[in-house]
């Protein structure tokens, strides 16, 4: 073995060690009576199945399709965002912004990984990325290409760094041909990354961005 | 502090590489699931806030915090705490074992019953204060560059930039204070800068754009 070799082995956990040293800590906490089994579990079933995006692609869907829904949004998203049953943890003070042909909004937290859990879940892991964190508030045009995104020139970048208690969420442009649409097809072409603001809403050829087929 | 933690502007970090949004799954061992719930549990428990809780995860050398996955580095912090706060010893860490039970009274830990209204609840930091708000939407503003040792939301490439209030979100627990344990409400305003203002002209990838944070009442000066 090199010293290089020992020098990793000594600092860099594997994955089985890591697992290992989660689940003796786990052990530990409820042998201590700290937490139980049942609340963690508890816990993961909430972010692992009910709170995510689509919690967010209704928000944005209501407020394409309502806009009397939207203008409550933009004034007081708290309470339009609450109206439809998402509130909580990480999302105690939620302001929407709106994305438009003349302005682009995009969220970061360069300090940590600051992101609305109500309406999006947990951060995906590109969000909470060094590499997210230190290139959008220098270079987002760059960040949006690996998105896949492009703006024209004259679009203003207006960037959310989530730096205290505030939550952001994105309302993406909607998109063009989606006038006669129904709430749950609009909000089915509502991506996560739209409502974090790196990537725009699209309708596909073949229907949507979900494979749900929209019929107009 | 500038802790390893502090990224914004960092260059020569790499592509960001996203997995693709249909395919990614919420977590990506079962491991994190667990020191993701536990994180949230213990932290349940009010020994800490959740200030206290990012500062025990910047406190990692910068070297440890950047080839940390994410939820080492939350691994790390939640360590951190339970042995600073002696729910937890550094000999039960190392073995494993229950070497001495922790006295519970006082303490009610969450249960499984009441995970879905806890989540649903948050918690609030808006916090009522007598201070008057110093700023109002218009004004200009420069972010101070002496900031505290400890931690602090100040990102390092705001530092003694002048940017334009643009919004009083109200009175909010100040967190650089709360990290310290000490719950104090100050003013929270969202600033917008230029990339000029923080950048010079030089911005890759052409175009100019604006940058905005919320910062707190302590954070700014007079410009």
């Amino acid at each position: 073995m090199t010293s290089d070799d020992h020098h990793s082995h000594d600092h860099t956990e594997s994955p089985v060690d890591l697992a290992l040293q989660v689940k003796a800590l786990e052990s530990l906490l409820v042998e201590k009576g700290l937490v139980s089994e049942e609340t963690l579990d508890a816990l993961i079933e909430t972010y692992e199945h009910k709170v995510g995006p689509r919690n967010g692609a209704q928000v944005v869907a209501k407020a394409w399709a309502q806009p009397e829904f939207k203008e409550w949004l933009l004034k007081d998203a708290n309470a339009a965002i609450a109206s439809l049953g998402f509130t909580g943890r990480q999302g105690e003070h939620m302001r929407v912004v709106e994305n438009s042909a003349k302005v682009h909004n995009l969220v970061v937290c360069t300090l940590c990984s600051c992101y609305p859990w109500p309406v999006l879940g947990l951060p995906p892991v590109w969000y909470k990325s060094a590499p997210y964190r230190a290139r959008v508030v220098r270079d987002p045009r760059g960040v949006l290409v690996e998105f896949g995104t492009s703006l024209d020139d004259d679009v203003q970048i207006e960037i959310w760094d989530s730096t205290a208690e505030m939550r952001y969420l994105v309302l993406p442009e909607r998109p063009v041909g989606t006038e006669d649409w129904p709430e749950e097809e609009l909000a089915n072409i509502v991506t996560r990354n739209s409502m974090i603001g790196v990537e725009t809403v699209h309708v596909t050829e073949d229907g949507d961005n979900s494979g749900a087929k929209a019929d107009s | 502090m500038r802790g390893s933690h502090d990224l914004g502007g960092l260059e020569g970090l790499g592509s960001i590489s996203p997995e693709p949004e249909s395919s990614e799954p919420v977590f990506h061992a079962e491991w994190e699931k667990r020191i993701f719930a536990l994180t949230l549990a213990v932290g349940f428990l009010g020994q800490w806030n959740l200030d206290q809780s990012r500062h025990a995860r910047e406190r990692q050398t910068p070297k440890d915090y950047l080839r940390h996955s994410y939820y080492e580095n939350w691994c790390v912090g939640l360590k951190t705490l339970l042995l600073e706060k002696g729910l937890v010893s550094q000999n039960e860490f190392n073995t494993g074992k229950m070497m001495s039970h922790v006295s519970t009274s006082g303490l009610s830990p969450m249960q499984a019953k009441d995970v879905p209204t806890i989540l649903m609840q948050g918690g609030s930091v808006e916090m009522e204060t007598d201070k008057p708000a110093g700023f109002a939407p218009g004004d200009r503003v420069r972010v101070r560059k002496e900031v505290s040792s400890g931690h602090t939301r100040v990102p390092s490439y705001l530092r003694g930039r002048v940017g334009e209030i643009k919004r009083h979100h109200g009175t909010h627990v100040f967190a650089d204070r709360n990290a310290l344990g000490c719950r104090e409400a100050e003013h929270l305003y969202s600033i917008q800068f230029s990339s000029r203002e923080i950048w010079g002209d030089g911005v890759e990838s052409g175009g100019a754009f604006a940058v905005r944070v919320d910062l707190w009442e302590p954070h700014l000066e007079n410009q």
